[in-house]
């Protein structure tokens, strides 16, 4: 369970680092909200992983942590509202900006000119 | 309980709910003056808060009355009491800049004006790792909406770039946290310190991981070296009040670097001690050293600015790694003095690029302003303040970094760099002023005249570098006893855990 749970830690945060790294405002978003997601599923792992553990005293033999599920709980909330917020922040800078590029303009084409003419 | 602790962060919330009630939110006027007045009273209670500390000593409060290190706690004690008083008095001064007009160039500037504080207090209140995330996270989407405040393509791209790079921040700031965690099994800051001092071996790495994960998220809020590209950007691009009141949030990175790493990662802390100073020793100074650069090569003054507020980031991080009480006190009376010269130049730069028609702040000769005496006395002033020439609050301050530094290995560095870079500061402000002030063409003056709400507030900044010069013997020996406070964690543990069994 540990080696899977890492697996998916590890690819929703390269998936997400590659993303955010691309030019665009739309990947950026996606790239942010996987990689909070990987962050929520690691947050969850600091309690230790185990099965069927409760979280209420004198209910169960095995116990779970309580903290890091209020954690996570407290930061998808604040992930959700932030993601939110970049979502409506890209449109505007689209309207804004004209283009939907992180830096506000496309880059520029003309070094790609330059190679054709040669 | 002392419930005096919590009020400078409910007066905050509750009066941004009560300027958005009906009653209030329709007319102007009136949302401004419960603004105000809400201000004002915030800085009352934060004055009351740092006498009543100094009479009676550090003191916390426990959310819920759940006994740390179980559940969340606000600790009041010197550093975090002068931490609330400066950001009062810088609020009142932006607070009451904005309220002359620039307020009604958006919606909702004074709600989200107080959410913002209420999340620097709690930042600077809270003794908990994850509470001062969760308040890292208030403070910044008020800080979002306010950015972009007034609307305009430069800020909407500043404000692209400022999102993203701080939603990363926060995603690492997560991470750092779970892993802290995961090996000292607490988040409350007293309980890691004392967790720390007796680590499993096998858990030093994964703690000191997580403590360097800390330290990039509080570089990015500081904006020390390689994380600091955003910042001149996006403070130019901010309306004046809203990026006077960005003048402390760099700040609070400096904070919570000097309390997580004075804290937890203290002298008490066995193998860990003095983790990731030799890190913020050099960046401190290559920051230092790269914002006087961007003062000598700002095209405009909010630039420079901006560039200035880089310039006393790099001089207090550099600090932080001296790990000392001299140092320490030293941070204290120059975090103080440079947030409010840079937020009283931040407004400055408003009023003259208001009268200075089409050419703005940019640097370049233009009309003539309107007020050249009031503005360039003011300006003068700061400037003075702010390069660090004697007599004023610059000058005590700088001494106090220098002095910190007599007789360590250190010293050599430090007051090369923070000497050549106040030369350089001098250098840029004197190029801005007498462009600003003495290169103008023949053009008519402009009718714009700078309104007496604004003129008040540039002039209660500045009052403060004359407060500070004419004090600063109080002033000083209140750096060094909260200094001294900061640095004795034994007692912070024994205040805050006294089950744990901790003696001297």
């Amino acid at each position: 369970m540990e080696t899977l749970f890492a697996i998916c830690i590890g690819f929703l945060t390269s998936c997400g680092v590659f993303l955010m790294l691309r030019g665009r405002t739309f990947p950026v978003v996606m790239g942010l909200t996987m990689l909070s997601y990987a962050v929520n599923l690691f947050i969850f792992s600091s309690g230790r992983l185990n099965l069927k553990g409760a979280v209420v005293l004198g209910t169960s033999e095995s116990y779970a942590d309580p903290l890091p599920q209020a954690l996570v709980l407290t930061a998808i909330v604040i992930g959700f509202a932030m993601t939110a917020f970049l979502v409506i922040l890209a449109i505007r800078a689209r309207a804004d900006l004209g283009n939907d590029h992180v830096d506000g303009s496309m880059p520029d084409a003309r070094p790609a000119k330059k190679e054709r003419q040669k | 309980m002392n419930h005096l602790v919590v009020i400078p962060i409910l007066l905050p919330m509750l009066t941004a709910l009560l300027i958005m009630l009906p009653p209030v939110h329709y007319s102007p006027w009136r949302r401004r003056l419960v603004s105000m007045v809400s201000t004002v009273l915030l800085l009352l209670v934060s004055v009351t808060l740092l006498f009543q500390i100094l009479a009676d000593g550090m003191t916390f409060y426990a959310v819920g009355n759940w006994v740390p290190p179980f559940g969340i706690i606000m600790v009041a004690d010197l550093v975090s009491a002068i931490m609330l008083c400066l950001t009062a008095f810088l609020a009142v001064g932006a607070v009451f800049y904005g309220s002359a007009g620039e307020d009604e160039r958006g919606s909702f500037f004074h709600p989200l004006f107080q959410f913002q504080l209420m999340g620097i207090n709690g930042a600077f209140l809270t003794g908990d790792l994850f509470n001062l995330f969760v308040f890292f996270e208030v403070l910044l989407i008020a800080s979002y909406a306010l950015l972009i405040h007034a609307g305009g393509k430069n800020k909407t791209k500043a404000a692209v770039h400022y999102v993203v790079l701080n939603l990363t921040g926060s995603a690492i700031f997560l991470l750092a946290l779970a892993v802290l965690y995961g090996s000292l099994g607490t988040l409350n800051i007293a309980d890691m310190a004392l967790k720390v001092a007796d680590l499993p071996p096998d858990n030093q790495i994964l703690v000191k991981v997580g403590g360097l994960m800390l330290l990039i998220v509080f570089g990015l809020k500081a904006a020390i070296l390689p994380l600091q590209f955003w910042l001149p950007a996006t403070y130019s691009s901010a309306s004046a009040p809203v990026a006077a009141l960005f003048a402390v949030m760099t700040k609070i990175g400096v904070y919570a670097l000097l309390r997580v790493f004075t804290t937890i990662f203290g002298e008490q802390a066995g193998p860990l001690a003095g983790l990731a100073t030799n890190l913020m020793w050099v960046f401190g100074l290559a920051t230092l050293f790269l914002g006087a650069l961007g003062v000598l090569a700002s095209k405009d003054f909010r630039k420079l600015v901006a560039n200035l507020v880089l310039v006393s980031v790099g001089s207090l991080v550099a600090m932080v790694a001296f790990q000392n009480t001299a140092a320490n006190a030293a941070i204290l009376y120059y975090t103080v003095h440079s947030t409010l010269i840079c937020g009283a130049l931040f407004l400055l730069a408003d009023l003259i690029a208001i009268q200075r028609g089409k050419a703005g702040d940019r640097l370049v000769a233009a009309r003539r302003v309107s007020q050249p005496v009031l503005l360039g006395g003011l300006f003068v002033f700061a400037a003075i303040s702010v390069a660090g020439l004697p007599p004023f609050s610059g000058f005590i301050g700088k001494l106090m970094l220098l002095q910190a530094a007599v007789g360590s290995d250190k010293q050599f560095w430090l007051w090369s760099f923070l000497l050549l870079c106040s030369l350089m500061v001098l250098v840029g402000l004197s190029r801005a002023g007498s462009t600003l002030f003495w290169r103008v063409s023949g053009m008519q003056k402009a009718d714009e005249r700078a309104l007496p709400l604004q003129v008040f507030a540039v002039f209660w900044l500045l009052s403060a570098s004359i407060l500070m010069m004419v004090f600063a013997g109080p002033l000083t020996e209140l750096g060094f006893a909260g200094a001294t406070q900061l640095g004795d964690v034994i007692q912070t543990i024994r205040t805050i855990l006294p089950a744990s069994g901790v003696s001297l």
